[in-house]
């Protein structure tokens, strides 16, 4: 593949997506791990960010930085328009309703722990039934078993096929009587799968059940609308997709976020307190106890801007190119197995070396300066249900090429080589 | 050659396609399991203690490299010895896989297994290196199952 042809990969709307153009955008890029260029494939941990997004960052310690939704100073209205305007950006790309149905949490993670602390302690108890599905991350089960352990409710598991997609009609006969909530994943961190979670969603609100879909590996690559999904919670993590650390996104329906008891108590939360009584502020803010990661959310707000600016459908177009490019050249090769062939994939491969362990994987490609995952991937029951201990994980983003495909076959074949 | 190159084609080339004593003790009188919840290591080490001294000793389980050879070559360096000696080639091999002890000048007992001081220029992997030592010091004790995190974390421990 040469250089040329990897630059400009024609999108599904005839656009070219210029990735050398791109990658100038993150400085990070350019370094040198162990002597070698850096190629940078462990995107679905966490992604990089491009200058835009750090200079924002820069921008609001060097000039507006001020505590939010307080004081009557400037600094501080400056501050909660940034603040709120990230909110607002969010909003239009998730397509909600309203600003108010977002809400700035740490992460997916904590998105998922509002919405089992504030709905599910709530609603759900003894011998209530929640369904997931059998791929989902660690943060999307360790939630709901604390709750079904405090409860007193059950989990039930949606199975998948030997190519890693989620068996339907064993997840249409999950549900009766005592099923009371779904929380699926869109798109699968270990295998890449790419669930059908609008047809997922409708047949569980034909029963009256309500669903939260972990968005935190669909988000960075796909145009997400959660009215067309019609999901009731949406959660993502802000620094998988060229974002800050620290600041992720629940988006809820406004009438379910109203239900919900708060997550945490503190201040900005609240609209009135005695020694007696606490009057809850209003959605979202009744979700915001304390200073948020103002600066993050800023940061991610930039970020929403700088992914609008290529285009999401462009993304997942070019995406899909990597993928096909990298599953084509990785299957080709002898004593290689990938884990996770479905259908519908975002550009994951995940896969195993005859005789290699993952993380021996990982460290001889680390030395030749390509970063990819090795492990459970926070995933343990899809690695059980494979019987693989681990796997090594290549993830990619807008920002890679073709060209580093190659880099990381060459560098599995040292690892063959090596332990030949 | 850098040194991680040094100690793959060294313990690789050897230890991970030949384990030394690979499989269980039939008449094993202490046990103990040892799991690495990062990566997913897992190994059983049975052994036979003859008063002090230890007799047999063998290990399985499913891991990388790193840690498959420093388990095979731990076996093989403690076979006959005392559990006061092992306990001491314990204490050095943690000591150096955390670059408290170094190996070119201070005095130490550890022989061959000084390939494993490259270790140090990975320091993800100094867990893999260290999780046989740490099961065989729990198999002193009693039996029984470690973990590499935690209050069990032997970086920790040594770091401590």
């Amino acid at each position: 593949m040469s250089t040329t042809q990897a630059l400009c990969v024609a999108a599904a709307d005839g656009m070219e997506l210029d990735v050398m153009r791109l990658r100038a955008d993150f400085p990070i890029l350019s370094r040198e791990v162990n002597g070698k260029p850096l190629v940078y494939l462990d995107n679905a941990a966490s992604s990089h960010m491009p200058r835009p997004v750090i200079e924002t960052w820069e921008q609001y310690y060097t000039t507006i930085h001020s505590n939010v939704h307080r004081g009557v100073h400037t600094l501080s209205q400056l501050a909660t328009d940034a603040f709120e305007n990230a909110r607002e950006t969010i909003r239009g790309f998730l397509n909600a309703r309203e600003s108010r149905e977002i809400i700035f949490v740490r992460g997916a993670t904590e998105a998922i722990n509002l919405v089992m602390h504030g709905y599910g302690r709530a609603f759900i108890g003894a011998g209530d039934e929640i369904i997931l599905s059998v791929m989902e991350h660690h943060a999307n089960i360790v939630p709901w078993q604390m709750l079904c352990k405090e409860k007193g409710a059950k989990l039930r598991i949606i199975p998948m096929s030997d190519a890693g997609e989620l068996l339907q009609d064993e997840y249409h006969a999950l549900f009766n009587e005592h099923t009371r909530f779904v929380a699926i994943t869109q798109v699968s961190n270990a295998l890449g799968t790419i669930n059908p979670v609008k047809e997922m969603i409708a047949y569980a609100h034909e029963r009256g059940v309500p669903v939260l879909v972990d968005g935190a590996q669909a988000a960075p690559h796909a145009v997400v609308d959660v009215q067309d999904l019609d999901c009731d919670f949406y959660a993502l993590s802000g620094h998988k997709m060229c974002g800050p650390t620290g600041a992720g996104v629940l988006y809820g329906k406004a009438d379910l976020l109203n239900k919900m008891q708060p997550f945490q108590g503190g201040g900005d939360m609240i609209l009135h307190v005695t020694f007696e009584e606490t009057i809850y502020n209003e959605i979202p803010y009744k979700f915001e106890a304390g200073t948020p990661a103002i600066a993050s959310a800023i940061g991610l707000g930039a970020a929403v801007d700088y992914l609008n600016g290529i285009g999401m459908s462009r993304i997942a177009a070019y995406e899909q190119r990597l993928l096909a490019y990298a599953a084509d050249r990785i299957s080709a090769m002898p004593g290689v197995r990938i884990i996770g062939t479905a259908k519908h994939k975002a550009a994951v491969v995940s896969f195993t070396i005859d005789g290699v362990h993952p993380h021996d994987i990982g460290t001889v490609l680390d030395q030749e300066g390509i970063a990819i995952r090795a492990g459970h991937h926070c995933a343990q029951p899809v690695m059980q249900r494979f019987c693989v201990a681990a796997t090594a994980r290549a993830s990619f983003a807008f920002y890679n090429t073709l060209d580093e495909v190659d880099v990381l076959v060459d560098g599995i074949r040292k690892v063959q080589e090596m332990f030949s | 050659m850098s040194a991680y190159k040094e100690l793959y084609q060294q313990v690789i080339l050897d230890h991970n396609k030949k384990p030394r004593n690979y499989g269980d003790l039939s008449d094993a009188n202490r046990q103990a399991d040892g799991f690495n919840p990062l990566c997913g290591d897992r190994i059983h080490l049975s052994l036979h203690l003859d008063g002090d001294r230890i007799d047999g000793i063998a290990f399985q389980g499913e891991s990388c490299a790193i840690c498959k050879a420093s388990s095979s070559m731990m076996t093989a360096s403690v076979k006959g010895k005392t559990i006061e000696e092992a306990e001491m080639l314990i204490q050095e091999f943690r000591d150096m896989t955390t670059g408290k002890l170094d190996t070119e000048h201070a005095e130490h007992h550890l022989g061959k297994l000084t390939v494993f001081s490259g270790i140090s220029d990975l320091p993800s992997r100094v867990k893999c290196a260290i999780l046989p030592w740490h099961t065989l010091h729990s198999a002193f004790a009693a039996s029984g199952t470690v973990s590499t995190e935690g209050d069990a974390d032997p970086v920790k421990d040594s770091n401590a």
